[in-house]
């Protein structure tokens, strides 16, 4: 067991283990690449519609039941199917992470809305904004840190299932886990698996930590 | 947009037979018809669901009538864009419904800036506000959660004034702050009023509030009946019918004693000795009453002209001596007045009022 972890400590550090296509810098960039892409396309999608159903406060019960539905879609399963549809490409993959995404933005968005002062709301409109005024300068910036909590779920949850662009063949740190399952290497297999918990933590760890300078005036 | 202003004693709001049923079949305001002269504050009163706030709500169009006409200088509020017809009048509720996510300045400069004059001028405007409603300058840095529940009304009154609106909607403004903090806004108020001379119409469920800064008093019964609409002095003498007098209270004809200054009673000169003399400092100020035996030395609180016959009535009432210590504006003892003059006093301004229909102050 310590050998183990010995191997993976060499395996992690290791300066060839770095470089080249192969190297986990490349990988590394290819899977923020795939994960910053999707939750970005997720959050085109998800926001307005969020917004929307806060705002006017129609529709919550479809669209939270929809999320519902879509959080519980196996991701593998989505990968698989689409790839069955649509042949090898990055399709499956994209259509797999944005569908894992959607949801924590549109719940917390919602929530984010649903959460603003009645009464905050009534003097906006009371002191003479329109509908897109009290959306734009009211709900939205109120709603923002569950927005934003929302976002960094969705992308931390992004970042861990991105692995599954190596199970159909394209790259990302997946393919450590993936190449390494292949071939019976287990150093290989936790090496890419730890590296992949560590991106997750530090995205999260630097978004909370961004969410907190940015809404220091709030109230607790 | 230019905002009409009719000249003094004209009318300002004008309900005409206005019928609000909401979607779920209640009835929230019962065909009324009221009018609230310009420069003058008219209070809403009633107890909860008597369609008081949705009244006052239908002026700027937060609530839709069903049917009837309400005219605000003179113009139907529906025939005007909704949100232009909200910039120009002022509007304040109860939990203040400040923006959290602004400062203090930039929630007073709200309107302004909706009236595009630019952020510079709304800013130096809002200083100005500030110090009006008399908060200082440092509180415009703050954010509304940094402030007191008092301060946050005062910030709440100053946004509605930004724009100098001609009219002022206040929903139960002093609802959410503690009794001392309330009559100092009340205070406040009536010294903004003088300057201002808003048309204010003014919801509350507190019947002394109501009779404190009220012009006029409207009370509504369940179901939106506008039941009586008085000066506070003649509603407290004769109320229209049990429904008001038991909403006034069985102290009712106290409160209209609170309506009338100690300036008409006469005084006499204070007693030289006698069970109990006044015990004054070289400025003659009175300090206290004091026994012949000397024994005995009771507080007082000496009284202005301006002071309520209700706080001499108080005043009668604690004084050993059945006496009131009357003094000018300097706190000069002037002369003292006795409980029974007061008594006398209290019946006649009563009966001025108009009592016919009986008197409540329990002797």
């Amino acid at each position: 067991m310590y050998e183990l972890f010995e191997n993976l400590g060499s395996w992690l550090v290791s300066g060839d283990q770095w470089s080249g296509t192969d190297g986990i810098a490349h990988r590394l960039a290819e899977h923020l690449q795939y994960s910053l892409l999707a939750t970005l396309v997720a959050a085109a999608i998800a926001l307005p519609v969020g917004l929307l159903i806060g705002h006017t406060g129609r529709g919550a019960f479809l669209a939270i039941n929809l999320a519902s539905f879509g959080r519980a879609l196996p991701t593998v399963g989505l990968v698989v199917l689409v790839f069955l549809a649509s042949g090898l490409s990055m399709w499956p993959v994209y259509i797999a992470l944005v569908a894992l995404a959607v949801p924590s933005i549109v719940t917390n968005t919602y929530a984010g809305m649903n959460a603003v002062d009645a009464d905050v709301k009534d003097a906006a409109r009371g002191q003479g904004m329109r509908g897109h005024q009290v959306l734009l300068q009211v709900e939205l910036p109120l709603a923002l840190p569950l927005i934003m909590t929302g976002l960094r779920l969705a992308l931390i949850q992004v970042v861990a299932t991105a692995t599954i662009a190596a199970y159909v063949s394209f790259g990302g740190l997946g393919r450590y886990v993936f190449d390494g399952l292949a071939q019976r290497d287990l150093v290989q297999v936790l090496g890419g698996a730890v590296l992949v918990a560590v991106v997750a933590v530090v995205l999260d760890l630097a978004l909370s930590a961004l969410q907190r300078v940015l809404f220091r005036h709030r109230p607790a | 947009m230019t905002i009409y202003r009719p000249g003094k004693g004209h009318l300002m709001i004008q309900f005409d037979t206005v019928h609000k049923r909401f979607p779920n079949g209640t009835t929230a305001v019962h065909d009324l018809s009221l009018e609230m002269p310009e420069g003058g504050v008219t209070v809403l009163v009633g107890s909860s669901g008597c369609g008081k706030t949705t009244t006052l709500r239908m002026i700027n169009r937060m609530v839709e009538p069903t049917s009837g006409t309400i005219r605000v200088g003179g113009k139907d509020v529906l025939e005007q864009d909704a949100a232009e017809l909200r910039r120009s009048i002022g509007y304040v509720i109860q939990q203040s419904g400040l923006f959290p996510h602004r400062t203090v300045l930039d929630n007073i400069a709200t309107v302004p800036l909706l009236l595009g004059w630019g952020r510079r001028k709304a800013r130096s405007r809002a200083a100005e506000l500030l110090e009006t409603v008399g908060l200082n300058a440092d509180a415009g840095k703050r954010y509304p959660h940094q402030l007191s529940g008092g301060q946050q009304q005062r910030v709440g009154v100053a946004r509605a004034l930004a724009a100098d609106p001609p009219v002022l909607l206040m929903d139960e403004p002093f609802g959410a702050v503690d009794p001392v903090v309330r009559t100092q806004l009340q205070d406040e108020l009536l010294r903004l009023q003088k300057e201002l001379s808003k048309t204010i119409v003014f919801v509350t469920h507190d019947i002394d509030e109501a009779v404190r800064l009220g012009d006029q008093i409207a009370v509504f019964r369940t179901g939106g009946h506008l039941v009586q609409c008085a000066a506070p002095a003649e509603l407290l003498a004769r109320p229209a019918d049990d429904f008001v007098a038991d909403f006034l209270g069985a102290e009712r004809g106290l409160k209209l004693l609170s309506l009338t200054t100690l300036a008409d009673v006469p005084q006499a000169a204070a007693p030289q000795d006698g069970p109990w003399t006044l015990v004054l400092d070289e400025a003659r100020k009175p300090q206290a009453w004091r026994s012949r035996s000397k024994d005995a030395e009771v507080p007082l609180r000496p009284l202005k002209d301006g002071d309520s016959l209700l706080s001499a009535l108080n005043e009668s009432v604690t004084s050993p001596a059945g006496l009131v210590a009357r003094v000018d504006g300097e706190g000069r003892l002037t002369g003292v007045t006795s409980r029974e003059d007061i008594h006398e006093h209290a019946g006649r301004a009563h009966s001025a009022a108009g009592a016919a229909t009986g008197a409540g102050v329990a002797a």
